[in-house]
């Protein structure tokens, strides 16, 4: 073996140990969606709420369950968005999509995420509403960072930038429902196309 | 010589080296997991595995998971110290030639 051969030894290990503990088939583009719908649910409910709730929001009113609704709707768009393009990709990669590595991703991703919205859930349910949006920006950012360690690593300055835009919101809530759109609309699509240039070219 | 001498020849293959390095990074692996990461076949992977066990660089746990019989791989202390020299002697080569 000459230092050629070495050096395609020392790639190929670096390869698969990347392989192997990282899931990094996720899709840009699904980000840049996720941002996008993000962005018309939060200007619907902006709508929603100047016109019908003289720009204030009360807890439990139908305009409140629209907003929730609205909410939901981005959640669940998002969701089948990412895990539809993500699916593509992996194909496209030829890794299969359900295997250790996604699984590790998907677990540590909803541990931070799932105990956040059942919190929110929680405080809501108690009519402390004024800090939701703040905290979901804050659990959002932790799940980020949490799953970074099990796939593409850039995912976790994302997180790092909701937690920040959570705790501004938590100081000031009153900028809240800018701070969320920020977060979740924008910062998604700035994101998912810096991702779409960096991987998928 | 030394450098050389660190260069392991039981990691002078591209399927044991590969199997060394996944299991660097993960706790565990089980066979289907190795085998779909190396590309290797059945028999072909069987028996670099028993090659790394037989020097205990890994150690092998059967278990069953349900009523399915499950093979699992985690690297040894002394297998991790040997992969550890062989990536710094192959370095060092490297370093040297260019």
């Amino acid at each position: 073996m000459d230092s050629k051969d070495y050096l395609k030894d020392i790639g190929e290990i670096k390869d698969l140990m990347n392989k192997s503990s990282r899931f990094i088939s996720l899709s840009g583009l699904s980000g840049v969606l996720a941002g996008m719908y993000a962005l018309i649910g939060s200007a619907f409910a902006y709508w929603l709420v100047n016109n019908y709730s003289n720009g204030v929001l009360i807890l439990n009113g139908w305009v409140f369950n629209y907003c929730l609704l609205t909410l939901a709707l981005v959640a669940i768009f998002s969701i089948v968005t990412g895990v539809l393009l993500t699916t593509k990709k992996a194909k496209k990669q030829n890794v299969s999509t359900w295997n250790s590595t996604s699984k590790r991703l998907v677990i540590n991703f909803l541990i931070p995420l799932v105990t956040g919205g059942l919190y929110i859930l929680i405080i809501l349910s108690q009519g402390k509403y004024g800090q939701a949006g703040a905290l979901m920006l804050i659990f959002y950012g932790l799940a980020l960072i949490n799953a970074s360690k099990y796939s593409v690593g850039d995912i976790q300055f994302l997180g790092y930038i909701q937690v920040i835009l959570g705790l501004i919101g938590a100081i000031k809530p009153g900028y809240g429902f800018w701070l969320w759109s920020i977060g979740f609309g924008i910062m998604h699509i700035i994101y998912g196309t810096w991702m779409l240039f960096k991987y998928d070219k | 010589m030394s450098i050389i001498n660190n260069i392991n020849k039981l990691f002078d293959h591209r399927i044991r080296l590969g199997i060394m390095s996944i299991l660097m990074v993960n706790d565990y692996a089980d066979f289907n997991m190795l085998k779909e990461l190396l590309g290797a076949t059945d028999g072909n992977l069987a028996s670099h595995t028993k090659a790394l066990e037989k020097a205990e660089y890994i150690k092998i746990e059967k278990q069953f998971i349900g009523r399915k019989p499950n093979t699992r791989y985690a690297t040894t202390a002394l297998g991790k110290t040997a992969f550890k020299k062989h990536i710094e002697a192959l370095e060092k080569l490297i370093k040297n030639k260019t």
